[in-house]
């Protein structure tokens, strides 16, 4: 840490690079590579003198190097081009379904958090005993299970069979009108809004997509836990505490449980991947209004400019997700930690 | 290596083997089910009863049944023959792409573990980049850029696996690379490009293949995720994702077997990969058996 | 006050049950200190964990009797086992740094164990805590309360683990290979804080240790553990002086110490008479103004900061040093692995300092000047068999293939002692003795004028050290060898060497002949490293004496 200044403001310079090379493939995904997107730009209906144009309006008859500071100034000013589909900026409409897709993430990974890190603790405490042989299978079915499929074979038994699920069409039945937008999570809003009755109908809607999305990323969670616990477990100062008498509660949480969270909260990066990618999957099943679908639905119609505005939104919002990961892994590991003299 | 052969050292590997097939079933279940899955690609198209392009409005939608073992879609197609004949495509895919990235990041990790400093470093960076992006999201973008087609979702595929390969390689390499075997052999009088090629490589492929079987599962998912939303493969060629795609429109009218033949495949072949990562490591690496 | 019984230990494997401790008994009575010495793999530590009943999953006592204080231990409940770790019996490990919880500040864990005993409350806790720093001598013992264990060194870390065991006052300390990994001085001073401790608190401990010589100095009584049996034991004085078990013989007799010579390491009925061996006039190798610097995280580091030595044709120089000494440094330059930063390497008359450590791997003099690895088993390619092993200089530089290749791998194995049917053999299948032999073939291969041996025997168990280190001995003698021989242990470079280089930060404090060196050191440096080496009682000497001079 000598010489480097607050590890804070290390870790925040470090995001920088990461920053400029996320900018640069992304413009080398839009401009640089084979295929003309003057033509995919200008749609599907293009007649070559619309083309033209558009290829004048993005300045593609500029040398390469000019457009890469055309396009980061454009950026800097949260310019993402105008979607084809919808005729709005792209950064509209990302900002307009963005809480969609981070309320179902986020309830997604809270239910996976709850349910595989006592999975994975219990599996390595009692390690060869059927709790431990469960969390094999889950763990290995987990990430077999193509989430895509997971949510049509939940939508068939809870909605077609068993009738207990509404349809599977978007953040609320139309029987509801939308709570007044605060925060543009449903459950927050209607609660605010103090409409409980709403609020139940966000979350029946909510339910199976959201199960979809955890039983996918639980498998990841629970075999890190149960590793990184057996790692724990194992270990030299383990046998110390038990030498020296504490109780089985104290090894367990206060010394092996909390050294075995700091690879848990590492993986917790890879494990935003996996979940922000099944997201698309999960929101095309569920038609959920988020920015996956939004994504799925530009593609399809070839509207590039709205895709490439989704890919480098994502990455952005994975950049900051990393970031706030490791911030938190400097707050429960000394050696990296803040107290640094 | 010209060496005398060694029975004893042999032996004791099958031995190893043996007994990690006995103690855990299920590898061996994994193993078994592998060979099905190779099976099906290699003679599926030549064997099954119905051609899977062949449609027959008069049949459509039909529960499985003795002539229809998985039912028929809704234009009357075999679902069976369909889902057994995607097994190719899907596995072409993943192998290929799997393929493509196990070379391009075992050489980048190889060297940047071996040499470090700028190459190291450089590499480092890169990988930091792609990885910064959600990878699925990543591979989405490159299609979108590359053109829609089956080569493509290939190419973005091996693409977002290529950082998995370059740090195991990288790791492995790295922690050899001052090991006591590898400065003997420069003493031997090897080069640096031989003492990593020829002593410290063949030490680093045993985590590299589990690294492939478990990767190769996900690379199955990627694919079929990908045809699933309407990149790369089209109908109506059969392709385990775009037919769960297709049957899902009929899943709320309670048509169940177009969309849950295809997606068990899916299933049961990603399975099969990580059960299989699973139990390779356990021959590998007893040590790290969990 | 302890009592053992028959008492046996058993692991469940993969290839089935397996007995560690094998029916072993012994008592041990208040203010008394026991020393279990043993090899590896003898059960000495698994009997430390059957004690305090914290045998890792699969261990279990499958019969006999501890009985601490009249209470049967090995029926007890886990509830009153938890009482009396760390209140009644209490353990310190080897690898103090591994022994700390990484993330807890080094207070909070001895907190942890005052409170749970019920010897602190919420609001004495923390200067009780630095209260059990205090008595382990820990400076500044306040501040260090906040400290983690990264932050301190291997020593301090074991004076904290000390604290942690002592806190609660225990009457028994047990303390398992307590000094392993620590260098001499620290092993010294550790070793010294201990005695201090348990004797003026008046407790009993035992002190589990490969080194016989460490037991022996600070244990009333030994008893000597072999595949899991106690096969003699004693007062440590009578026990060294005359040791009627044959086991025991032998590990005095390996026991590295002075004034003894190398052939008498060895079992008295395989001493043969040492070969001569006489160094030559010509200065074979000629170190002049050696440095080197790394770059390091926080500025450059300067590992060897100028060193000149010559070594002449036949002689044996020791390098001597602890850890981060930069003799390590100094040896892969030498071998020319590294890149000198500045100074000149004359080999038979030529620098080679000035040839890059990449293209000198085809310099025709790369086989005049090897090396033997300092873990055998890490110096051994995994996938290659021990003829593999020894024929790849061979093949690489000495141009030799199919039959001439084998007669000569052959050959060498003989002369190192390695029996014939195990060239085919990987190192995972080879003992640990077996491994440093396949080692020592590969580096003699090439018939090197010079070989560098670092810390060849640093991983071994002390009999086979013995035979290894008589093996360079008549290697050297037999082939005419020069050789630098760097270790850590004075007692052991003494041996084989004629001449020592201490060395210290980078430096040589001190350089001379090795009985000179060891008789009348003239650095201070040098004194204290002698001083620190333990001092087990002299063998042809009575009893009586003997305890005079342990002392």
């Amino acid at each position: 840490m000598a010489g480097r200044g607050h590890p804070v403001l290390w870790r925040l310079a470090q995001t920088i690079p990461v920053i400029a090379g996320v900018v640069v493939i992304s413009f080398i995904l839009t401009r640089a590579l084979p295929g003309d997107p003057a033509v995919q730009f200008a749609g599907l209906a293009a007649t070559p003198e619309s083309i033209a144009q558009v290829r004048e309006a993005l300045g593609l008859d500029k040398p390469l190097i000019q457009q890469f500071l055309i396009y980061c100034g454009a950026l800097l000013q949260g310019d993402l081009g105008r979607s084809v589909v919808t005729g709005q900026p792209v950064v509209t409409d990302l900002a307009m379904r963005l809480p969609a897709s981070l309320e179902l993430t986020l309830t997604a990974l809270l239910l996976a958090c709850l349910v595989a890190i006592p999975l994975g603790l219990l599996a390595a405490v009692h390690q060869g005993s059927w709790i431990d042989q469960l969390c094999r299978v889950v763990v290995t079915a987990g990430v077999s299970l193509p989430t895509f499929f997971t949510g049509i074979l939940l939508i068939y038994v809870f909605y077609y069979l068993l009738g207990w699920a509404p349809s599977p069409l978007g953040r609320l039945d139309f029987i509801y009108f939308d709570p007044p937008r605060v925060t543009g999570f449903h459950l927050i809003d209607t609660l605010i809004d103090g409409d409980t009755e709403t609020f139940f109908g966000a979350l029946r809607q909510i339910a199976l997509p959201a199960i979809t999305l955890a039983l996918f990323t639980l498998a990841p969670i629970a075999r890190m836990t149960r590793a990184a616990m057996l790692g724990a477990l194992s270990s030299d100062y383990i046998r110390t505490a038990r030498a020296a008498g504490l109780s089985p509660s104290k090894v367990l949480f206060g010394y092996a449980f909390r050294n075995a969270l700091l690879p848990v909260v590492t993986t917790l990066g890879m494990v935003f991947s996996f979940v922000l990618g099944a997201n698309v999957l999960v929101e095309k099943v569920f038609a959920w209004p988020g920015i996956g679908s939004y994504a799925v639905e530009a593609l399809v119609q070839s509207d590039y400019a709205a895709v490439q505005g989704f890919v480098l939104a994502m990455a952005l919002l994975f950049v900051l997700l990393n970031l706030l990961i490791d911030l938190s892994y400097a707050l429960i590991d000394p050696r990296i930690g803040f107290s640094a003299k | 290596m010209s060496s005398p052969a060694s029975p004893s050292a042999a032996s004791g590997q099958v031995a190893h083997i043996v007994y990690v097939l006995r103690e855990n079933p299920v590898t061996a279940l994994s193993f078994a089910l592998f060979g099905f899955i190779v099976l099906s690609a290699l003679i599926g198209p030549y064997v099954v009863p119905y051609d899977p392009l062949a449609t027959n409005s008069a049949r459509a939608l039909e529960a499985p049944s003795a002539a229809h073992w998985f039912g028929t879609d809704q234009l009357g197609r075999d679902v069976f023959s369909r889902v057994i004949v995607a097994t190719r495509l899907d596995l072409t895919i993943s192998v290929a792409a799997v393929a493509i990235s196990f070379v391009i990041g075992a050489f980048l990790g190889a060297v940047a573990g071996y040499w470090g400093g700028w190459i190291d470093a450089l590499l480092n960076r890169i990988l930091d980049t792609i990885m910064a992006f959600p990878l699925f999201i990543l591979a989405m973008g490159i299609v979108a850029a590359l053109g829609n087609s089956v080569e493509n979702i290939i190419y973005a595929t091996a693409i977002i696996n290529i950082p998995f390969y370059a740090r195991v390689v990288r790791a492995e390499v790295n922690i050899r690379r001052e090991a006591g075997f590898a400065l003997a052999a420069r003493l031997a009088g090897n080069s640096h490009a031989r003492v990593l090629a020829f002593h410290i490589f063949p030490n680093a492929l045993p985590p590299m293949m589990v690294q492939v079987s478990l990767n190769m599962g996900w690379a199955i998912l990627n694919a079929a995720g990908l045809s699933f939303i309407g990149l790369g493969v089209r109908p109506p060629t059969p392709e385990w994702g775009i037919m769960v795609a297709e049957g899902a429109n009929f899943i709320v009218s309670g048509h169940w077997w177009i969309a849950l033949f295809p997606g068990l495949w899916l299933m049961l072949a990603v399975f099969t990969f990580n059960l299989m990562g699973d139990g390779l490591r356990d021959i590998v690496d007893p040590r790290r058996r969990t | 006050m302890l009592s053992v019984k028959d008492l046996v230990v058993g692991f469940r494997t993969r290839r089935g049950a397996v007995e560690a401790v094998r029916g072993i008994s012994f008592d041990l009575s208040p203010g008394e200190t026991l020393g279990i010495v043993g090899e590896s793999g003898s059960g000495k530590s698994v009997t430390s964990y059957a004690l305090m009943r914290i045998l890792d999953a699969g261990g279990s006592i499958s019969a006999g009797e501890i009985s601490w204080n009249g209470q049967d231990l090995r029926r007890a409940r886990e509830g009153a086992m938890r009482a009396i770790r760390g209140r009644e019996i209490s353990m310190i490990f080897q690898n103090p740094r591994a022994a700390l919880n990484p993330i807890r500040k080094i207070g909070k864990q001895i907190e942890d164990v005052l409170l749970q005993h019920g010897r602190a409350g919420r609001r004495d806790a923390k200067a009780k805590a630095i209260e059990a720093l205090e008595a382990v001598k820990i400076r500044d013992a306040a501040a260090r309360y906040h400290a983690y264990p990264f932050e301190l060194s291997g020593g301090m870390c074991q004076r904290v683990v000390i604290a942690i065991a002592l806190a609660c006052n225990p009457k028994l300390l047990i303390a398992d290979e307590p000094t392993t990994g620590l260098d001499i001085t620290t092993q010294k001073a550790v070793m010294d804080l201990v005695r201090e401790l348990i004797s003026a608190r008046g407790m009993s401990a035992i002190i589990i240790t490969h080194d016989l010589g460490l037991a022996a100095q600070y244990s009333d009584r030994l008893a000597v553990m072999k595949d899991g049996e106690i096969v003699e034991s004693g007062a440590s004085a009578t026990l060294f002086a005359a040791a009627r078990h044959p086991y025991t013989r032998k590990l005095i007799d390996a026991t590295p110490r002075p004034g003894v010579a190398i052939r008498e390491l060895l079992p008295a009925e395989a001493r043969s008479p040492e070969p001569p061996h006489s160094p030559g006039r010509r200065k074979l190798i000629e170190v002049v103004g050696l440095e080197k610097t790394f770059a390091g995280k926080s500025g450059p580091v300067q590992a060897v900061k100028g060193i000149s030595f010559d070594i002449r044709e036949g002689q044996s120089v020791g390098l001597v040093g602890e850890s981060g000494c930069g003799k390590s440094t100094t040896s892969a330059m030498l071998v020319r692995l590294l890149d000198p930063s500045a100074g000149a390497i004359v080999f038979d008359g030529s620098d080679i300092a000035g040839i890059p450590a990449d293209r000198f791997a085809r310099d025709p003099r790369r086989g005049r000047i090897q090396m033997v690895f300092q873990d055998a088993t890490d110096s051994l390619n995994p996938r290659h068999n021990a003829f593999d092993a020894i024929a790849e200089p061979l093949r690489r530089l000495g141009g030799m293939s199919g039959k001439r290749l084998g007669v000569r791998v052959d050959e060498l194995a003989h002369l190192t002692g390695l029996p014939g049917h195990l060239l085919t053999r990987y190192p995972h299948q080879l003992s640990g003795g077996q491994k440093a032999r396949v080692g020592i073939a590969r580096a003699i291969a090439l018939d090197p004028d010079f070989l560098i041996l670092d810390e060849p025997t640093a991983a071994l168990d002390v009999s086979i050290q013995a035979v290894v280190l008589n093996l360079l001995a008549d290697l050297r003698a037999r082939l005419n060898m020069t050789y630098l021989f760097v270790s850590h242990d004075l007692n052991v470079v003494r041996l084989l060497c004629d001449h020592v280089l201490v060395m210290r930060d980078g430096l040589i404090v001190e350089a001379g002949p090795s009985a000179r060196v060891m008789q009348d050191p003239e650095h201070p440096y040098t004194r204290a490293l002698l001083a620190a080496a333990p001092k087990p009682p002299v063998l042809d000497r009575l009893p009586g004496e003997t305890v005079k001079a342990a002392e």
